[in-house]
């Protein structure tokens, strides 16, 4: 039993990481891009919260209907004065320069906020948990995380499936100049996507800080498992997605339940595993021709 | 007053000139043909017009305004509509996505999804397939309903008849006089010249970057088309 409710937990956890990796997968999907600063951004929304908890008195729940958009316009801004500055100049260009938008995030952070660790106190969630019978219990927290998770994917693959500005996303996404004959702006559309990009990476970094503490220098970690939860499931799967975060999360608990300090590792070693027995990922969209 | 005026437009791929001072016009409701062998010009010439290279503004006049290297969206927005050489597909949408793509702009016009499929019944039938599944003609069907559903004032049609069986051909041509009997002004790229002939109103022969030849088909004879085609 004690087994099963590891892995129960590990599914758990693989909500918030399916959180951290959709807006990564979205905006590699969408424009090519790889946003190493993905994971500081999170850690910034968490910060900002921390912000509108203190200062305004707000419950984190809250607080997120407020940080959520503010993220989503800084994403629009990004991506419209900065980023859009780099496309047709290959990929390296956007990774330098995430890169070093990664380091500014992380030191501004540590400059205004010290180097002490901070959490977001929603007043009790955090660890009421309810029983399932036979020993099992769930902590509300992780099931509404995961919840959330699947709700953000829901919503993201109506609207891709769906909407116009979906549809846009995947005709960019096949061939940007052919999109723009069609009257598609997509610079405007990457504005659009680096905003859904990170208006959910700021759900993923206040979930993140209601569960656990983090610090100015939290955001790699988050970023790498991202990456993790991405290429387990495979590019360009909303769904493989989930399922990426979901091994990648039974994997950490399960190596952790064996040994206390093999949770991470564990967890990279099925990452790499994956790799080298399936690189496309478990759930990866058809290869299409030419 | 006429529609498209292009006017001794040069144009570059880095320091290798592909046109030099090539100038055209378009009236309101004109089929204009635009031949010539490979690599004399016409695709950049339709590119600098529908806004995908950088050319000078007063280059490229549209409706009265100089529009040219505006942005392509904006000329979509503006009515001006290519369908590329090589149909372009977008691989990973069906059919019917790829005609509703057209629309992106939403501009009001003749044009809906329900005509364009009484346009191409084939299309119709095969909507919910993925548009990579079509054959080439049904690929060029789709490309051109896709133009349409952006409800353009001129219509750029790039290499109509490339890589298609003669029958087919004909049946893209059929469908070009409905559209021009709409009242859609268009500029048809075509290399063989034997139906775009009896089509066009006016035609523009190519030749190494530069406007070998223009007039109405009825004044050309075939010693004089050769000729500006081939440059003997």
């Amino acid at each position: 039993m004690a087994w099963v409710d590891t892995i129960l937990q590990g599914l758990l956890l693989g909500g918030l990481y399916a959180l951290f990796a959709t807006g990564l997968s979205l905006i590699f999907g969408v424009m090519r891009i790889v946003n190493l600063a993905h994971g500081d951004l999170s850690i910034l929304a968490a910060f900002l919260a921390v912000v509108a908890v203190e200062s305004l008195g707000l419950d984190p729940f809250v607080a997120l209907v407020l940080v959520a958009p503010l993220m989503a316009a800084l994403g629009y801004g990004l991506q419209t004065l900065v980023l859009n500055r780099l496309l047709g100049q290959g990929i390296l260009p956007p990774i330098l320069v995430t890169f070093g938008l990664s380091i500014i995030i992380q030191n501004a952070l540590l400059e205004i906020f010290s180097a002490d660790s901070r959490r977001l106190n929603p007043g009790g969630i955090e660890t009421a948990s309810v029983a399932l019978g036979g020993q099992l219990a769930v902590g509300w927290l992780p099931l509404i995380t995961l919840a959330v998770a699947v709700a953000i994917l829901v919503g993201l693959q109506g609207l891709i499936g769906r909407l116009s500005v979906g549809r846009a996303f995947r005709a960019a996404s096949d061939d940007q100049e052919t999109a723009e004959l069609m009257g598609i702006d997509n610079r405007r559309l990457y504005g659009l996507a680096m905003a859904l990009s990170l208006g959910i990476v700021a759900v993923a970094g206040v979930f993140l800080g209601i569960r656990t503490t983090f610090t100015f220098a939290s955001g790699p970690d988050r970023l790498l498992f991202a990456f993790e939860a991405v290429i387990i499931g495979g590019l360009g799967s909303l769904w493989g997605t989930l399922v990426g975060g979901a091994v990648l999360g039974v994997a950490q608990t399960v190596g952790a339940k064996l040994s206390p300090g093999w949770g991470i590792l564990t967890g990279h070693l099925v990452f790499l595993a994956v790799l080298l027995l399936r690189p496309q990922g478990l759930f990866a969209k058809a290869r299409r021709v030419a | 007053m006429s529609l498209l005026r292009v006017l001794r437009l040069s144009a570059f791929y880095g320091s290798f000139q592909a046109l030099f001072d090539v100038s055209l016009e378009a009236d309101e409701g004109e089929t204009i043909a635009v031949i010539g062998a490979n690599g004399a010009g016409k695709t950049t010439c339709l590119r600098a017009i529908a806004g995908v290279l950088p050319v000078p503004a007063e280059a490229v006049r549209f409706a009265g305004d100089a529009v040219g290297g505006h942005p392509a969206h904006d000329l979509v927005a503006r009515g001006v509509v290519m369908v590329p050489e090589g149909r372009r597909i977008f691989p990973s949408l069906t059919v019917e996505e790829n005609l509703l793509v057209g629309a992106y702009r939403g501009r009001p016009g003749p044009w809906t999804l329900a005509r364009v499929y009484d346009l191409f019944p084939v299309l119709a039938e095969r909507r919910r397939q993925p548009g990579p599944n079509l054959s080439g003609g049904e690929q060029q069907m789709l490309a051109i309903g896709r133009g349409l559903m952006a409800n353009p004032r001129l219509l750029l049609v790039d290499e109509i008849s490339l890589g298609l069986a003669p029958i087919v051909v004909r049946g893209l041509y059929r469908v070009l006089r409905t559209i021009a009997a709409e009242g859609t002004t268009t500029l048809v790229v075509d290399q063989d010249v034997s139906q775009i002939m009896e089509l066009a109103q006016r035609v523009y022969c190519f030749r190494k970057g530069a406007v070998s030849l223009e007039g109405r088909p009825a004044d050309l004879t075939r010693a004089r088309l050769a000729a500006a085609y081939f440059g003997v």
